[in-house]
């Protein structure tokens, strides 16, 4: 993997004087930091899209009690595939996109500070998730052994394709890394003069960060894949009690870097939520110093409570108390970030455009999602909730009203800066509503199955489970359908919507709207001169 | 955001009144109670907060919006108020963390238990064996879920356990403290019974103990909670908790039983016994793969209807149930079924659907096998 | 623009070093993994064999730990094991012995591996083993049978509050593993991975 990295530095061509190429090779060949971040965006949707329907799959079966459309087979194939393709291939390509359009306009940079590295890691994307998705197509079918894949289901009793599963996941590991070593070179070594690091607007602040988080986790990912290859392949009992080897110790590992990933997956969410709220209240963002900090807690202490998705693993007591503890603590900074968020709200001089909408919403429905975090932290109670749909309910309220709400609300709020057009500010709300409901809909009562006892990943359900599952599933198709509404208020905004100013909104501040709407092929050619209105000061 | 103000207070009010669908059992042990007051204890305590800034931020979007004519205020920081939102929680969480300790601790202390049981998950059933006092294994059985494919399949009518019944519990006796020691066959499984309040993961190669004390006899249902391949959702836990007589009794005449079912491997069975008991161990342990009319799904589950196996020389049929088939999904049945059970089954799948070879299989002929193997 | 060519170079340079060491992280990992779980008993892992010098032992004849002894054989494995008691109740600090019995009820050669699993986790630390057949693997020619004597010693210094341990083998059949077609007849091979 990291002999790929290397490659990547080689000297950037300087020639800023012309435009895009020409057709299909200006998407293939591009450098350009905008170009891959329009790449990057549409190929999260994409796979959003895919993800969805798989995920459309389960509540389609889980509609009502009893099998009705697929088999339990393949619905393991639908819940590991969806999980697999949401994280890997939606959230996280999503913010890399969002990265690479802002980074450099928010720094006041050219473009990334490794254009080439910046289109490798973009194009192995699609071949990663090909891989991954024709698995599905194959005999025997795809990975359908959770998107944890727990050895031994994942080595010993996977299915053949578990191969292409794994390089798949190499793959995206690559990408993964070869974009964040993109993206901190870019913040540490392109900023303009003048933009010191604690001027920096949060999104490049918490972008930062996650990519250190990247580049620390991703490598033990490799690390766990490459022990499944060779306990399949090549004999060897990492996980294989009879070799010697440890099943447990898998999920140590996978934790270690899966703790990190959802944490990966939120903080650049924190960043656009605290670009957006100053925006449209009118008003700085409330205790930035301390927001910073409590990003870097966060990043800390993720990577000291992996074990507390492992509860029920049997652990000494000592064990199970340092990573209660450990866990509760993060409550803290989180809190922080809440209560900022708020008193940043508070006595301004709010309106409620979407992206506005979308960050109300994420504050609110993301605290829903830490409160049912919290309760998971406490162990004896852990024992309850653990792997019921409880915890399906949790990750997702810090996931979809979570990452994703922010994602949304980063493109309505950006979009007019890219392409210099408004989008339908009415249809945009309806689909806030639609959005908003449809998510409610569907994740809250899974609390409460949970609660009453429903396991998670099983196709078929005992009847007291069945009103919850049925408005579940109602919910699921409402924002499931309402995305598309998103996908045509997009394109009809590229294509017709009404010229957006530069400003764009009346509360915008920092570098980016300094630029024309929309943005230059190549801005910031020389480095802007930052003054106080537009950084924090 | 109305809509979610209503739909809070409507599940806190449900919460609280402790609805049977939407909130988590009391359960029936000392263990379970206390778990489910720390549950409801944190649960109040995120009530109050998010009472406090849900509050906030709904006073705040309902005044200080730009069309009531607000002027934005321009404060951005307050040391005071930042070292005050990071102390109090901070309290509050020591105080959450207090009884939650307290709770695990008591979780902890085993020993001194009345009766052991082993628990061993498979795919995709459980196993039982009963330990005595001087800890050899007396009784043990399977226990496989009950509910039938047609219900599953929506050809007939779901029952009122739907998934949730077993064809034979695990049966213990109530206020005697029982030890649980879990582990697993093949891949990892998770025992759980909600109203006893434990849980805890069944890993092949590794042990894990777990005990209760259930002072109110009646049975007692849980699932598998952890993905485990393809029939997760179909390995279901069924404790029936039985008055201490009442179990002592059944565990003599259960002892008994084990004696004659040893003694049914030396019986000779008429062809219709054969037939019956076949079918019936046809449908717990094969037709979820094999399919009820012996199809199968081909590639995957090949069909026994006209298969060469089942048609062929009764060494390789027999060889296939009692060994299994490496690297396939097919597992080797001979330690989950005895001679009389094999014999039956092996009779039944010969002369089924459109299979008749006109031998007889008895349960000498599967212990004869066995013993060639050797 | 050249400054800040040097600087990436630099910077790669240290970050691409972040990667393969974290890489190298996760490897150590499992050494890592394995010395905790000796430290801590986490896992229920035993320990290897244990030097045994009666004069460090204290026996407390006051007190009598409950041992019971689980047998299983995992999936795909179709030896019989067995245990000569199911369990013994005995003095913390006394040597102690129970024999275990394998049988290959197979017409082909076979290598079978057990592995031992205490609970609870706070007695794997107490609990000593001086001679034990999960040392090494067993192989077995078709139909023969094995019995493996288990020494072992409960710490005196064992947590009051614990009063009965449990030790679980599950034994695993790893003659693919092992590729033991190749194996001179009779002997044993050491145990694949750390114990």
């Amino acid at each position: 993997m990291s002999e790929v990295v290397v490659t990547g530095h080689a000297h950037d061509d300087d020639h800023h004087d012309h435009g895009p190429d020409k057709g299909l090779a200006r998407w293939l060949f591009t450098t350009n930091h905008k170009d891959i971040g329009t790449l990057y965006l549409w190929f999260s949707f994409l796979m959003f899209m895919i993800g969805g329907v798989l995920a459309l799959g389960i509540r389609a079966e889980l509609f009502q009690p009893g099998l009705q459309f697929v088999n339990p087979e393949f619905f393991n194939q639908l819940t590991t595939n969806h999980g697999l393709i949401m994280v890997f291939g939606a959230i996280m390509p999503a913010f890399v996109g969002l990265a690479n359009w802002l980074v450099p306009m928010m720094v006041g940079a050219p473009d990334m500070a490794l254009p080439r590295m910046n289109n490798l890691s973009f194009w192995i994307l699609p071949f990663a998730f090909g891989m991954l998705i024709s698995t599905l197509f194959m005999e025997g079918g795809g990975p359908n052994f959770g998107w944890t894949f727990y050895a031994p289901l994942s080595t010993t009793y996977a299915p053949d394709t578990v191969t292409y599963f794994i390089f798949g996941v190499h793959l995206m590991g690559a990408s993964s890394i070869m974009g964040s070593i993109n993206i901190i070179a870019t913040i540490l070594n392109m900023r303009a003069p003048g933009m010191t690091l604690m001027k920096m607007p949060l999104f490049v602040w918490t972008w930062l960060i996650t990519a250190y988080l990247l580049l620390a986790v991703m490598p033990v990912l490799a690390g766990a894949v490459t022990m499944m290859l060779f306990d399949i392949h090549f004999g060897t009992s990492f996980f294989n009690a009879a070799g010697g080897g440890d099943p447990v110790m898998f999920q140590h590992i996978f934790w270690f870097f899966g703790h990190p990933e959802v944490y990966i997956m939120i903080l650049p969410a924190f960043g656009i939520v605290s670009q957006i709220i100053p925006t449209f209240a009118r008003k700085p963002l409330f205790g930035y110093d301390s927001m910073v900090y409590a990003t870097a807690s966060i990043a800390f202490l993720s990577f000291i409570v992996w074990a507390h998705h492992m509860f029920t693993v049997g652990m000494p007591l000592a064990g199970q108390l340092f990573f209660m503890y450990a866990t509760m603590l993060i409550a803290v900074p989180t809190g922080v970030k809440v209560f900022n968020w708020v008193s940043t709200m508070w006595r301004g001089a709010m309106t409620f455009e979407t992206p506005m909408l979308f960050a109300i919403a994420f504050v609110i429905l993301f605290t829903i999602g830490g409160f049912s975090g919290l309760m998971l932290a406490i162990t004896p109670a852990d024992y309850q909730y653990h792997d019921t749909y409880f915890v399906v309910a949790h990750f997702h309220y810090v996931l979809v009203p979570g990452a994703l709400f922010s994602i949304i609300a980063a493109v309505y709020y950006w979009l007019p800066k890219w392409c210099g057009r408004m989008y339908d500010e009415s249809l945009g709300k309806l689909h806030f509503w639609l959005s908003f409901i449809g998510v409610n809909v569907t994740f809250f009562p899974q609390h409460f199955s949970g609660l009453a006892g429903m396991p998670r990943r099983i196709p078929d359900y005992a009847l007291q489970f069945a009103d919850f599952n049925m408005l579940s599933s109602i919910g699921a198709f409402i924002f499931g359908f309402s995305q598309l509404l998103f996908l045509y208020l997009v394109i009809k905004a590229i294509r017709s919507g009404e010229p957006a100013t530069d400003r764009v909104w009346e509360g915008a501040h920092g570098l980016e709207w300094t630029l024309p709407s929309p943005a230059p092929y190549h801005s910031f050619t020389h480095p802007p001169k930052v003054s106080d209105a537009e950084a924090h000061s | 955001m109305a809509r979610l103000v209503v739909g809070f207070v409507l599940a806190l009010v449900a919460v609280g009144a402790g609805a049977d669908e939407l909130n988590m059992t009391p359960g029936v042990t000392e263990i379970s109670r206390s778990i489910f007051d720390l549950h409801m204890l944190i649960f109040y305590i995120c009530v109050a907060i998010g009472v406090v800034v849900f509050g906030a931020i709904f006073w705040s979007l309902i005044h200080h919006r730009k069309s009531s004519g607000q002027e934005p205020a321009q404060f951005h920081e307050s040391t005071r108020l930042e070292i005050a939102w990071t102390l109090v929680p901070t309290l509050i969480l020591i105080a959450m963390a207090y009884p939650a300790t307290q709770v695990l601790v008591a979780m902890y202390d085993t020993g001194g238990e009345d009766l052991n049981i082993e628990v061993r998950g498979y795919q995709w059933k459980w196993q039982y064996k009963y330990l005595d006092d001087d800890y050899n294994s007396t009784i043990g059985f399977f226990s496989n879920m009950a509910t039938s494919q047609d219900e599953i399949r929506g050809r007939s009518e779901k029952g009122e356990f739907y998934l949730l019944d077993v064809d034979e519990p695990l049966r213990i006796p109530t206020n005697r403290k029982v030890r649980f020691l879990i582990t697993a066959e093949d891949v990892i499984h998770a025992w759980w019974v909600p109203e006893f309040g434990i849980k805890r993961d069944a890993i092949p190669g590794m042990l894990n103990e777990l005990w209760t004390i259930v002072p109110e006899p009646g049975i007692y249902r849980g699932q598998c909670t952890e993905l485990c391949g393809k029939d997760h959702g179909f390995m279901p836990i069924v404790v029936h908790a039985m008055p201490e007589e009442e179990y002592d009794a059944w565990y003599a005449e259960k002892l008994v039983a084990e004696e004659a079912r040893k003694e049914a491997l030396s019986k000779t069975f008429t062809e219709d016994e054969l037939m019956a008991q076949g079918e019936q161990v046809y449908s717990t342990y094969c037709a979820s793969c094999h399919q009820p009319n012996g199809k199968g799904v081909p590639p995957v589950f090949p069909a026994i209807d006209g298969s060469a196996v089942a048609t062929g020389p009764r060494e390789d049929h027999l060889n296939i149930i009692v060994n299994g088939k490496y690297g396939t999904a097919m597992q080797a049945f001979g330690k989950q079924l005895d001679a009389a059970q094999i014999a039956a089954v092996t009779h039944y799948q010969r002369h089924s659907w459109s299979n008749n070879t006109g031998d007889v299989t008895q349960p000498r002929d599967v212990i004869e096998f066995t013993a060639s193997q050797e | 623009m050249s400054m800040a060519q040097a600087n990436h170079g630099k910077t790669v340079r240290k970050l691409v070093f972040l990667v393969v060491g974290m890489f190298a992280f996760g490897w150590a990992l499992i050494p890592l993994y394995d010395l905790i779980c000796e430290v801590t008993g986490l896992g229920g892992d035993t320990g290897g064999q244990y030097a045994y010098d009666p004069a460090d032992q204290r026996v407390d004849r006051s007190r009598l730990v409950k041992v019971n002894f689980i047998t299983n054989t995992n999936q795909g494995m179709v030896w019989d094991f067995w245990s000569d008691k199911g369990g013994m109740r005995v003095h913390p600090g006394e040597l102690n012995e129970a024999v275990f019995y394998v049988k290959n009820t197979t017409g082909r050669r076979m290598v079978g591996q057990a592995i031992p699993s205490v609970v609870p986790l706070t007695a794997t630390e107490f609990f000593h083993k001086t001679e034990c057949f999960c040392f090494e693997s067993q192989v077995l020619e078709p139909g023969e049978e094995m019995a493996m004597p288990m020494r072992f010693i409960v710490d005196a210094d064992l947590p009051d509050n614990v009063q009965s341990i449990s030790l679980s083998y599950a034994l695993f059949d790893i003659t693919e593993l092992s590729g033991s077609q190749e194996l001179p007849e009779g002997s044993s091979t050491d145990t694949l991975g750390g114990d």
